[in-house]
């Protein structure tokens, strides 16, 4: 039916191998193919970069607690509420808000920046229904949610009486009603703990009332995980995030990883996915010797293959911190007295939210700042080191392309170190400034789209140009064979995209927002005989603990926009 | 110094936001141009040219430019707002807003304001003759960042909410106040030379108040430490101290803890 061919590009395509070649990109019914007829459409791309959509492996853009950001912070909005974008024929639509933007800025923003898909990190079981109407809500690119396992009161036991099949179980029935795509863990056992005032800051701190270890809970998800053989792997927030000396727990928590070994059908090839790492590689015991463990931690990541992680680069902006890591966000207003949220969500998990400001001018963040990038310029293998701000978290996702651009020149990274005050202090406490690595547009493809595509097994599908994927292209005015010596203009071509093309549509042209095509919900649904004895004990937990009817919990089907189940067979 | 005297033609229907009425936007602009400025009746989008009759001439820099507003713009806000240098006068009554996020400058309004006087400003001088309402110098809703420098002086009275997160400058209202005065400030002075109802310094990390009238129902939070003399808004007065609020985190400077302080005069 519908053909379109992007001709004379340099095309960057990860997957398939391809390395800024010239070369011609066909599309049909929404689906890249190896050739279309003459009367397709035609775009010239000639000295232009052609890369898939963008993947978004590691973001918090909807749910309760996206939007409690937003109602805490009508100051993120405040001088940043005047622009109107979105299509016409529909009524333009405000963009508000700078690091918890509306749904509709954060759709447009995405595609602008030439990204079709995004992960939302942490979806709380329980209120599963608000993520999926603010998904609906979220205009051009494909969603799925993680929900958070990693407190749960129902694993915490299967995985003490090491019944695996019955966390599985449990498991795939979660996913099936909250309508979720993978494992989320959030500091193992330490957010429960928070409910009693305490706090797991190593991978051996016993949860209190279950007489379980972090280290037991991630290794049971993980070999749950494989069990199932789900299209991601367990996606995991570890423990004693953001505390000087970290790496040591995070080195710990990573080396958990050994014993196992990915069992699945969608071509991922790691069993655990450690998040925003630049937050778990910190070195020191205080505030003032703090320093960057990015090397030890980059090392191991490099030895072993069975591990992807994503950077959670720190921009430097005034944002919003929010994570279900109850006692992380306490702690965090303990140090800037701000304002501070939390919430604690009955058998499943919690969240906090405290607004924050990354200055250039404290040494802290601009140490912070520094191990962000650290982490990719040590990295072997980019395809298991994927790009993320961790959403709002340590910064916007619209300044993945300033991200882009501190990782592609030393000379941005330069100009950025010197305007900060404790410079010195900065350089001293990391490898940064030695660094001379600059990544290539190949590189950033597979940091921005092919890598974070393949970790959650849907490579076959998103951030690939490759026969059969979804025809989902960004097209940026980069001419790969004479890059800018000005390093900003790196930026300003990742910031806009010249083409975004959404399964064969074109949803941006010349930075404008020009169509809005359906979207979809990605989930995974595991066909397992059902499990009479997890039956029993989801019954007896609701009717004992829940506030809500186990009738009442699961997502209504209608609730869920445009579905997309990932099928995962288990005998 | 050249002057832009715009004179109220026409009452908006609704309210008219006038955040384009600053020297920074008037200064080098004919007076075609200041007349094609924006302004706002809700979602409506006017020009001010509508509204006004502009006449004069523009200064070539802020500083070099004062505006005098004519007519009653008692339903015109954001006056001011974000200016950074030169002179607003406003013969009337205005609303809400006047001078927020200010840099510098003057405003003088020679009516009342109504709420939202001078918030998160950062400097220059605002002087209401009339009364002004709620959250003078404070900080925008949501925000943590109030006034953090400059003056406003009010003569007449005010309402509630008087420096709320405020870090710096100086805020002055001779008549009375009723509730909320400095509260969660981290800075600055606040001197009500009238009567104060109550909820002087809540959650007051750092600070000062004067009070030259009566304060019906101080906080418990606040201990009395002695009596001092001091030079306020000109004068020479004696003071009882009480410092607080001691229910709140307290910052320490070479080794000495640093109190808000509440200043009642004898």
């Amino acid at each position: 039916m519908s053909e379109m061919i992007i001709k004379n590009g340099y095309v960057f395509d990860p997957i398939s191998g391809i390395k800024g070649d010239k070369k011609d990109i066909s599309i049909k019914d929404g689906k890249i193919v190896d050739k279309v007829s003459n009367k397709a459409e035609v775009i010239d791309a000639s000295g232009k970069t052609v890369m898939a959509g963008g993947v978004d492996i590691h973001t918090h853009i909807v749910g309760p607690k996206v939007n409690l950001g937003r109602e805490m912070r009508p100051e993120d909005k405040l001088f940043r509420g005047d622009f109107r974008g979105g299509i016409l024929k529909q009524g333009k639509r405000m963009e508000m808000g700078f690091s918890i933007p509306s749904t509709w800025k954060t759709g447009y923003s995405y595609a602008r920046m030439g990204y079709t898909y995004a992960n939302e990190a942490a979806m709380p079981p329980l209120l599963a229904p608000h993520v999926h109407e603010e998904i609906r809500d979220t205009p051009i690119i494909d969603v799925s949610a993680m929900p958070v396992f990693g407190n749960n009161w129902f694993c915490f036991e299967y995985i003490k009486n090491k019944e695996i099949e019955n966390n599985a179980a449990y498991v795939s029935w979660l996913l099936n009603a909250t309508k979720g795509i993978a494992i989320k863990i959030v500091n193992p056992g330490g957010t429960e703990a928070w409910a009693w005032g305490d706090n797991c800051v190593t991978i051996n701190d016993p949860v209190p009332y279950f007489d379980i270890t972090p280290a037991e809970i991630i290794k049971g998800l993980i070999e749950t995980n494989e069990y199932l053989g789900l299209p991601h792997s367990i996606h995991l927030h570890g423990n004693n995030l953001g505390n000087p000396g970290c790496y040591e727990t995070t080195l710990a928590t990573l080396k958990l990883a050994e014993g196992f070994n990915p069992k699945n059908k969608f071509g991922r090839e790691q069993v655990l996915h450690n998040t925003h790492i630049q937050f778990h590689s910190y070195k020191g015991d205080s505030w003032a010797n703090f320093e960057s463990g990015a090397k030890e931690i980059m090392d191991y990541v490099n030895s072993n293959k069975k591990i992807t992680v994503d950077t959670g680069c720190v921009t430097l902006d005034e944002t919003t911190t929010m994570t279900a890591d109850g006692p992380f966000e306490y702690h965090l207003n303990q140090l800037n007295h701000i304002k501070w949220a939390n919430v604690d969500v009955e058998l499943e998990t919690g969240s906090g939210i405290v607004p924050y400001i990354y200055d250039k001018n404290i040494k802290v963040c601009g140490i912070q700042w520094a191990i962000g990038l650290e982490i990719a310029l040590y990295a072997n293998d980019l395809m298991r080191v994927h790009l993320t701000t961790d959403h709002p978290n340590a910064g916007p996702f619209t300044r993945y392309p300033r991200v882009i651009k501190w990782l592609m020149s030393q000379k941005a990274r330069d100009a950025t170190l010197n305007t900060m005050k404790w410079k010195d202090k900065v350089i001293a406490a990391t490898n940064l400034a030695s660094m001379d690595r600059e990544l290539d547009l190949y590189e950033i493809a597979m940091m921005t789209r092919a890598g974070p595509a393949k970790a959650l097994g849907l490579s076959s599908m998103y951030g690939s140009l490759a026969k059969g994927a979804d025809a989902n292209i960004a097209i940026y005015d980069l001419d790969s064979a004479k890059m800018p010596s000005d390093p900003e203009m790196i930026e300003s071509a990742f910031s806009n995209t010249i083409y975004t093309i959404k399964e064969g549509v074109v949803v941006v042209k010349d930075k404008k927002i020009v169509a809005e095509p359906h979207n979809y919900t990605l989930w995974t649904k595991v066909n397992m005989p059902e499990n009479a004895q997890v039956m029993h004990d989801i019954k007896e937990k609701f009717t004992r603990n829940y506030t809500v009817n186990l009738e009442n919990y699961a997502v209504f089907d209608e609730h869920i926009h445009n579905p997309r189940a990932i099928e995962v067979e288990v005998a | 110094m050249e002057t832009v005297t715009i004179t109220l033609e026409k009452q908006p229907e609704l309210y008219l936001e006038c955040y384009s009425v600053t020297p920074d936007l008037f200064a080098g602009k004919s007076l075609a141009e200041i007349a094609s400025l924006p302004a706002h009746e809700g979602k409506i989008a006017w020009k001010l040219g509508d509204f006004f009759k502009i006449e004069g001439k523009a200064g070539q820099t802020a500083a070099d430019t004062k505006i005098v507003v004519n007519g009653n713009v008692k339903r015109m806000k954001r006056f001011g707002q974000q200016m950074t240098a030169g002179e607003i006068v406003i013969n009337s009554d205005a609303d809400m807003y006047i001078g927020g996020w200010m840099r510098g400058g003057k405003i003088t309004v020679k009516g009342n304001a109504d709420s939202f006087l001078g918030i998160a400003m950062e400097g220059g001088e605002i002087l209401i003759e009339g009364d002004a309402q709620n959250h003078v110098g404070s900080a925008y809703r949501g925000d943590w960042r109030g006034m953090s420098g400059g003056l406003i002086r009010v003569k007449g009275k005010a309402g509630n909410d008087i420096g709320t997160a405020m870090t710096g400058g100086t805020i002055i209202i001779e008549g009375d106040v009723f509730i909320h005065v400095l509260t969660h400030a981290e800075g600055g002075t606040v001197i009500v030379k009238g009567d104060v109802e109550g909820r002087v310094g809540g959650q007051m990390v750092k600070g000062d108040a004067y009070i030259f009238g009566n304060l019906l129902y101080p906080l418990p939070g606040f201990k009395k430490i002695g009596t001092v003399e001091k030079e306020v808004d000109g004068a020479k007065y004696t003071f009882d101290q009480y410092i607080g609020d001691l229910g709140e985190r307290k910052g320490k400077k070479k080794g000495e803890i640093i109190y808000g302080n509440i200043y009642m005069k004898k």
